[in-house]
C-alpha cells in the first residue's frame, strides 16, 4: 500500500503527466485511492501499469457506485494492485451524470486490462455507464430486453408490498 | 385327497393363521384348478381380491414412483439435496430416482428463488416435462419472493407455472421437504389435505378480507362471499352429520 506521502507522490506524478487530472485524494483504512478525471483515467492507468516503480499490472476489480445526492454522481472504481509489492491502489473516475436520458461516458480499460471486459460491462448494465471503445458493449446479467439501470439510487425498489397483520391496525395501509 | 389334507390342516371352523402360507398356497393351486368352491372359494376370494377404481389404481402407482427432475436454483437445492441421503431418505417413498433430463422427470421442485432472467427457463423445463405433472415451490423465495423484493427476481413462482404445493421456509428442511412431498403423494391420489382454514372452519378469515385494510376490490368481495358460502355449506354438512350422529 502506498502510505500517504507516496500516494500524493503519485499524485504529483500524474498531475505533471497529464495535466490536472487528479482531482483529489484520500488515505483511509490504509488504502489509498486517487480521484481522477474521467477524461484521463485512460492515460493514468496506463501510467500506473507500466511506469518502472509503479507497475500497477493487475486489476483486481472495477465496480460503479451511484452517490445519488452528490454531484458528480457516478463513480467508477478500479481497484489496481502491484503483486510483487503487494500492493493496492485504488482509482476512482468521479462521472458527472448528463441528465434526462443521455448516460454518462468515459474510456473503457479493456486495451489495459482484458479482464475489464466484463466488468465493464456489469457497470454499464447496472448503472448504465458506457465505455467508450469496449468490444461488445450489452448487459451481462439482467436479461438482453431489461429496460433501466436497477442499480441506480432513483430506480424504485420492485418487489411486492406484503401486509403483516400485526403492522395494519397501528398503520393502516402503511405500504403505500 | 387334496381337499382332505387342506381340511385337516386349515378346517374351516377355526380360520387358519393368514400367516399360514402353505394352507394359501394349496388354496390357491385349488382354485386355479377349478376345485374350490362353495365356502372355500368365498373365504379365498375374501382374503386375497381387492377391488379398486382404475382412476385410484393409477393414482397409487403413481404417487408411489415420482421421478423428481435433478434442478437446483439457490440455496434449497442444498436441503434438497439431502432429501436422497440414507439420513431423510426419500426412497421411502418411491422418488430417489433423480432424473436428469425433464423427459424423463415428472415433478419439479422449484428450491430457490427464480431470478426474472430464469423464468423463462423453468417454464421451458416444465414444458418439456410429460403429463402427468407435479410441482413443488420450495421455501419463501419461490413461493412470493421472499425476502428479495427487488427488481430481479420473480415474487412467486406460480406467476408462470402452475405449484402444486408451496413449502415453507428459508430455507426449509429436508423433513419439510418430505412432508410437502407426502402432501403432494396424497394430492395425486385423489385425497388432497384441506387447507387450515377449511380444516379449522376458518374460512372468510383471509387477511385481504378484514376491513381495517379500507376499500375491498369487487374480485376481494366476491373471493370473500364465495369463502363465506363454502364456510356456511361446511359448517351445515358439519351440524347434520353430528345430528344424525354415529349409528
Amino acid at each position: 500500500m502506498p502510505d500517504a506521502p507516496g500516494l500524493e507522490l503519485i499524485a504529483q506524478d500524474l498531475n505533471d503527466v497529464a495535466g490536472g487530472s487528479v482531482l483529489g485524494t484520500y488515505h483511509e483504512h490504509g488504502q489509498g485511492c486517487l480521484i481522477v478525471d474521467p477524461e484521463h483515467v485512460l492515460d493514468i492507468l496506463r501510467w500506473l501499469r507500466d511506469e518502472p516503480g509503479q507497475e500497477y499490472r493487475f486489476l483486481s476489480s472495477l465496480h460503479g457506485v451511484d452517490y445519488l445526492p452528490a454531484e458528480p454522481r457516478f463513480g467508477v472504481v478500479y481497484e489496481l494492485l502491484n503483486m510483487p509489492r503487494v500492493e493496492r491502489l485504488r482509482v476512482r473516475a468521479a462521472l458527472r451524470d448528463p441528465g434526462g436520458d443521455e448516460l454518462p461516458e468515459l474510456d473503457s480499460c479493456v486495451s489495459l486490462f482484458p479482464t475489464a471486459e466484463f466488468h465493464e460491462r456489469e457497470v454499464y448494465d447496472f448503472f448504465g455507464i458506457v465505455f467508450r471503445g469496449h468490444p461488445d458493449l450489452r448487459r451481462i446479467l439482467m436479461p438482453e430486453d431489461y429496460v433501466g439501470w436497477p442499480q441506480r439510487r432513483d430506480f424504485p425498489m420492485g418487489g411486492e408490498p406484503v401486509i403483516f397483520t400485526r403492522d395494519e391496525p397501528v398503520m393502516p395501509r402503511w405500504y403505500e | 385327497m387334496r381337499r382332505e389334507k387342506l381340511r385337516a390342516l386349515a378346517p374351516l371352523e377355526e380360520p387358519a393363521a393368514p400367516t399360514d402360507l402353505r394352507v394359501r398356497q394349496l388354496r390357491a393351486r385349488d382354485l386355479l384348478r377349478g376345485d374350490l368352491e362353495g365356502p372355500d372359494l368365498e373365504r379365498h376370494v375374501e382374503e386375497s381380491v381387492l377391488t379398486t377404481t382404475m382412476q385410484k389404481a393409477i393414482g397409487w402407482g403413481r404417487a408411489n414412483s415420482i421421478f423428481p427432475a435433478t434442478f437446483g436454483l439457490a440455496c434449497c437445492a442444498i436441503e434438497m439435496m439431502s432429501i436422497v441421503s440414507p439420513r431423510y431418505d426419500i426412497a421411502r417413498f418411491g422418488a430417489e430416482n433423480m432424473r436428469a433430463s425433464p423427459r424423463q422427470a415428472d415433478l419439479l421442485i422449484l428450491s430457490g428463488r427464480v431470478s426474472i432472467k430464469m423464468a423463462p427457463v423453468c417454464r421451458r423445463l416444465y414444458d418439456q416435462m410429460l403429463e402427468p405433472k407435479w410441482v413443488i415451490a420450495m421455501g419463501a423465495c419461490s413461493s412470493s419472493g421472499g425476502m428479495f423484493a427487488n427488481y430481479a427476481v420473480v415474487q412467486g413462482a406460480d406467476k408462470f407455472m402452475p405449484v402444486d404445493i408451496h413449502v415453507p421456509g428459508c430455507p426449509p428442511r429436508a423433513e419439510a421437504l418430505v412432508y410437502g412431498f407426502n402432501k403432494l403423494q396424497r394430492m395425486i391420489l385423489g385425497n388432497p389435505d384441506p387447507g387450515w382454514r377449511r380444516r379449522y372452519n376458518a374460512a372468510g378469515t383471509e387477511e385481504w378480507a378484514r376491513e381495517a385494510t379500507g376499500e375491498a376490490s369487487k374480485e376481494e368481495i366476491e373471493a370473500y362471499e364465495a369463502a363465506r358460502e363454502l364456510a356456511a355449506t361446511h359448517e351445515a354438512a358439519r351440524s347434520q352429520a353430528s345430528r344424525g350422529g354415529p349409528t
